[in-house]
């Protein structure tokens, strides 16, 4: 019954973006959902110096956990991959989980609009400069991704029938239990709380309009359609428990992120000759005020704050996945974990904002070489685009005709996932 | 020590062949059979995370399941029959871990039937026989 208390309001949820649209009633809704959060958002997202502090935070963690570890995320990377390939895989756990799978499963999780929306946003705001400070904050954010990991299976629950979980709410309450510390359950309730409200905002609600968005602007079925869709098919997938949609969505969208990269290194070297321009774009932004809001900072924040979105190192949501893998040494699981933030934010990332930046689609002064800005203070675009999947899609548009139809199934499929991924995670902080 | 016989059975009627042909092999010999029934898995497969927090239990019911139909059908059968048996169930590819089991269990040869694939279907999926006579480390038997 727990389950369909959650998914109801979720489902509910999750038609907002959609309906938003749909005129007054749209914004009607639109109004009380601010009214009714707005508070919330702002604390969570509160400045200080300038930095929101939860990424600040996030970013300082990262840091700790770098130094701390002596850059495990460099050491142990080869290890990592020879993990994920099986090499020190025990025969007789066949049939398990495996390290692979766990990693496969926990990344579709993370790659999705995070990585084709929420880079274009960075970089529409930040310049080419804030993939450097994205690929940085990815690089930190392995380190932070290898100890919750460590921790979510360490700490994880197997149950006598076999099942297994675990995540942050079981590895805080533990682990505050075993040092003697008082507030671990306090806080362990708090994370679920949280985890179920994020899985309804990041989760659900970012994925459905950055889709609905995109439909609409290549196929103009207006964006209620499209998030109503949505939220049905996911409601069905929940509720209903018709799970070969889901099986099958997260069997497709591995491959979809292949071909993604695929088709945006295909891009890239067509355009050889302007990769080292796009490298040097990046760098100088990264260092010098190239005429964007907020100057260097504003290219860090953007960085940052894109990357922690995009790979959620240090959200707490990847041990749920992860901890369902079959191993005796918690730490494995963690080595293999550190490679997502490295396939999400360094491979992905890099790869979609490398598009953006070598189809210009930042419009650049040619005199003075700082970028246009628009009304809004963002960087104008060649496609005149500002929301997050248009530019990008107008990037990949620019070199192929279909891409933009390509991406819209893509976006979908991606959204599809990942609120399917969240609605899991939501509803394991509940339970 | 008895000889050993590596017997591939899934069930299938062609595997009931296979069974059948080693053991008047078997008998005549006085070897031992060893049932081998493996369980088609490959560790890149792609899971959703229920199927990851499930499979743990799920592993262990087609373990359990796997075992009680062979307890209940042949095993029984060739019991009753006075060839000694035994059984191994594993996961993942059949040619591998038929090759592996007999390595292990020190068999003299591996017998398995034959589903008779067109060579299109053979090409495309792969035969298990195929596999197997490239990499038997014992002599190998198919029984058409």
């Amino acid at each position: 019954m727990q389950r369909i208390y959650f998914t109801l309001p979720a489902a509910a949820l999750a038609l907002l973006p959609g309906v938003a649209q749909a005129q007054a009633l749209g914004d009607r809704i639109d109004s009380i959902f601010a009214a009714s959060t707005g508070w919330f958002v702002n604390l969570i997202f509160a400045s200080v110096w300038g930095v929101p502090w939860i990424v600040g935070w996030l970013v300082i963690a990262a840091v700790v956990f770098t130094l701390y570890f002596g850059f495990i995320q460099f050491r142990a990377f080869r290890h990592s991959i020879e993990l994920v390939r099986g090499d020190y895989s025990d025969p007789n756990d066949a049939g398990e989980v495996s390290h692979f799978q766990a990693l496969a499963t926990a990344l579709s999780g993370t790659v999705g609009l995070g990585n084709i929306a929420g880079v274009a946003v960075a970089v529409s705001i930040g310049g080419a400069g804030a993939t450097f400070w994205m690929i940085l904050a990815g690089l930190l954010g392995m380190a932070t991704k290898f100890t919750e990991c460590t921790l979510g299976v360490k700490y994880r629950n197997e149950y006598e029938d076999g099942m297994v979980s675990g995540g942050p709410m079981y590895y805080i309450k533990k682990g505050f239990a075993e040092r003697g510390l008082p507030l671990g359950g306090f806080m362990a309730v708090m994370f679920s709380i949280f985890c179920v409200l994020g899985a309804l905002g990041g989760g659900n609600m970012f994925q459905a309009n950055q889709a609905a968005s995109q439909v609409e602007a290549v196929v103009g079925i207006p964006t209620w359609v499209t998030g109503l869709t949505l939220a049905v098919v996911v409601f069905v997938v929940i509720v209903g428990g018709i799970r070969s949609i889901a099986r099958v969505t997260e069997k497709v969208v591995p491959f979809m992120g292949i071909g993604y990269v695929l088709v945006a290194i295909l891009i890239i070297l067509m355009n050889a000759n302007m990769i080292l321009w796009a490298v040097g774009e990046i760098f100088r932004g990264a260092f010098t005020d190239s005429g964007i809001v907020g100057g260097i900072v504003g290219a860090i924040i953007q960085g940052f704050r894109r990357a922690a979105f995009s790979n959620e190192a240090g959200i707490g949501s990847a041990p749920i996945a992860h901890s369902a893998v079959r191993t005796r040494e918690p730490i494995t699981e963690g080595f293999v974990s550190l490679l997502e933030p490295f396939i999400d934010t360094v491979v992905i990332c890099t790869m979609t904002s490398l598009v953006i930046i070598i189809t210009q689609q930042l419009l650049i002064d040619a005199e003075t070489g700082r970028y246009i800005l628009n009304d809004a203070g963002r960087i104008a675009t060649a496609s005149g685009a500002t929301d997050g999947v248009p530019i990008t899609s107008a990037a990949f548009g620019s070199v192929f005709g279909w891409a933009p139809y390509a991406l819209a199934i893509a976006v979908i499929l991606f959204a599809f996932s990942t609120m399917i991924t969240w609605s899991y995670y939501g509803l394991k902080a509940w339970t | 020590m008895s000889d050993k016989f590596v017997v591939g059975y899934d069930g299938s009627v062609s595997a009931r062949r296979a069974l059948e042909f080693a053991v008047e092999r078997a008998k005549v010999q006085g070897g031992t059979i060893v049932l081998a029934h493996v369980l088609e898995w490959s560790p890149y497969s792609f899971l959703t995370p229920t199927e990851l927090e499930e499979r743990h239990k799920r592993r262990r019911e087609e373990m359990a399941r796997a075992e009680e139909a062979l307890a209940s059908t042949v095993v029984a059968e060739l019991k009753e029959a006075g060839v000694p048996v035994e059984v191994v169930i594993r996961y993942g590819n059949t040619a591998d871990l038929l090759c592996k089991i007999a390595s292990e269990v020190g068999a003299v040869q591996i017998v398995i039937g034959r589903e008779g694939q067109s060579a299109l279907e053979a090409r495309i999926f792969g035969s298990v026989a195929g596999a197997l006579v490239q990499a038997a480390p014992v002599p190998c038997t198919i029984v058409p």
